[in-house]
């Protein structure tokens, strides 16, 4: 399969993305766009009840490492602790995979980068449906949550999906300290590795860095993260 | 087999400490699958038997791994002469690189164990696009090696440095498939395990000594 190469925009939509402007004052903008709630409290959604059961926002656990920002609250020992980090992922991956579906069907891409979304909805999918597989073994798997994304330009849904998936590494990596079944952390391994793929690619592609944080990833805590995606849960 | 009976060169990348014995002995790891876990079963490892590898044999056969990349990424790329983009993701990868044998390196010696030196390397490329063919091939056998060794790790303080490494290691998989029009995703949406066999397969015959 083909990336998007920067050398080569196959048509005015992917060329538009490519040409990136690296300008701070509209990702800013942007960003405070995407921060915004736009409508009803996510409590009484299935994320809601989610964030409920994670228990607390606490950012600092025993097993956050020294160096890192935070650890995750850690929500209970083995299979009980685990299912709640399942369905976590499985949450977030049901958002994902409902956005690549929407971004897909906006028809605001056109080009070699198509192919390359297209890969990545169908891998997104591919987390959703073994996550829930994983989940409903060790319990109720998380209801899917109904996403909703700003869909405005290329330019900035390509920018939305790099911030998507920089946030879905920072989350895997957030929470692998915590997971206790080791089949589940090979799992979850598989896919944060995947995430971080597709968050250098959409940043290159956006023309940022392929590596925001530097050398190493920064984790992200479980309610950073609920926090960051709530505005896109409707 | 272990691939070091074949090939004595490869010895030295025998994890500091691990008998080769003790490393032919070790079986499948049991995966006893409390879950039925067939949903996971892809990608449960044999690198590392639950009782095996020490965490410090684990973070110097990844610190092996490193000094290769920055051997590669700092030498081997002044050698071939890059250009453009190339030259400028390789620069940003070697310092990461760097930046990874320090950190190993120091957590090495923090939990009293010895950091494994570093080896000489021969990669066996003369030219830019042999380069980045090689890159693309290195930064993906070491996430399958991070992500292989992961769950071996006792202590969640170095699961999660192992992991913050290994997500920067796909990161830069990903930019170089952009570069030599492969896929960033070549193990598709789940990113394949290695075992510490597999691994040494494909790095060990850039080691030299």
């Amino acid at each position: 399969m083909n990336g998007p190469s920067t050398a080569d925009p196959d048509g005015p939509a992917s060329g538009a993305v490519h040409e990136l402007v690296r300008d701070d004052v509209a990702r800013k903008r942007f960003l405070k766009m995407a921060g915004k709630s736009i409508g009803g409290a996510a409590a009484a959604s299935a994320l809601g009840t989610f964030i409920a059961a994670c228990g607390s926002s606490s950012s600092s656990s025993s097993k956050s490492p020294a160096a890192a920002s935070t650890g995750s609250s850690s929500t209970g020992n083995g299979a009980g602790g685990d299912l709640a980090i399942v369905n976590y992922a499985l949450t977030l991956e049901y958002l994902e995979a409902e956005f690549y579906d929407k971004v897909l069907s906006s028809g605001l891409f056109s080009g070699s980068i198509v192919s390359t979304l297209k890969e990545f909805r169908s891998q997104e999918h591919g987390h959703v449906k073994a996550l829930a597989a994983v989940a409903t073994s060790l319990g109720t798997p998380a209801a899917k949550p109904t996403g909703k994304f700003p869909l405005h330009s290329a330019k900035q849904v390509a920018q939305l999906a790099a911030t998507v998936e920089n946030l879905g590494a920072a989350a895997y990596l957030g929470q692998a300290g915590n997971i206790k079944s080791k089949e589940i952390l090979a799992a979850a391994l598989a896919i944060h590795t995947v995430e971080a793929r597709h968050a250098a690619v959409l940043n290159t592609v956006t023309g940022l860095t392929p590596t925001p944080n530097g050398a190493f990833g920064s984790p992200m805590s479980m309610a950073e993260v609920l926090k960051a995606i709530k505005p896109f849960v409707a | 087999m272990n691939p070091s009976d074949q090939a004595p060169e490869l010895a030295v990348v025998e994890i500091h400490g691990l008998t080769r014995a003790s490393f032919i002995a070790r079986g499948a790891l049991a995966t006893g699958a409390v879950l039925g876990a067939s949903a996971v079963a892809p990608f449960v490892t044999n690198a590392f038997a639950a009782s095996g590898a020490s965490d410090v044999e684990i973070l110097n056969f990844a610190l092996t791994l490193e000094y290769l990349e920055t051997n590669f990424y700092k030498h081997k790329a002044r050698a071939v002469g890059l250009s453009g983009e190339a030259k400028k993701l390789a620069a940003t990868i070697s310092e990461h690189e760097q930046l990874h044998v320090d950190a190993l390196t120091k957590a090495i010696t923090a939990a009293g164990g010895t950091p494994v030196k570093a080896p000489k390397f021969s990669f066996g490329v003369t030219d830019q696009a042999g380069f980045l063919k090689l890159a693309y091939v290195l930064e993906n056998v070491g996430v399958g090696a991070y992500n292989g060794a992961g769950p071996s790790l006792t202590n969640p303080q170095y699961l999660v440095a192992a992991g913050s490494i290994v997500q920067v290691e796909a990161r830069h998989a990903a930019a170089i498939a952009l570069l030599v029009n492969e896929s960033p995703t070549p193990s598709g949406g789940f990113d394949k395990p290695l075992t510490k066999a597999e691994v040494l397969a494909k790095a060990g015959p850039l080691i030299v000594k």
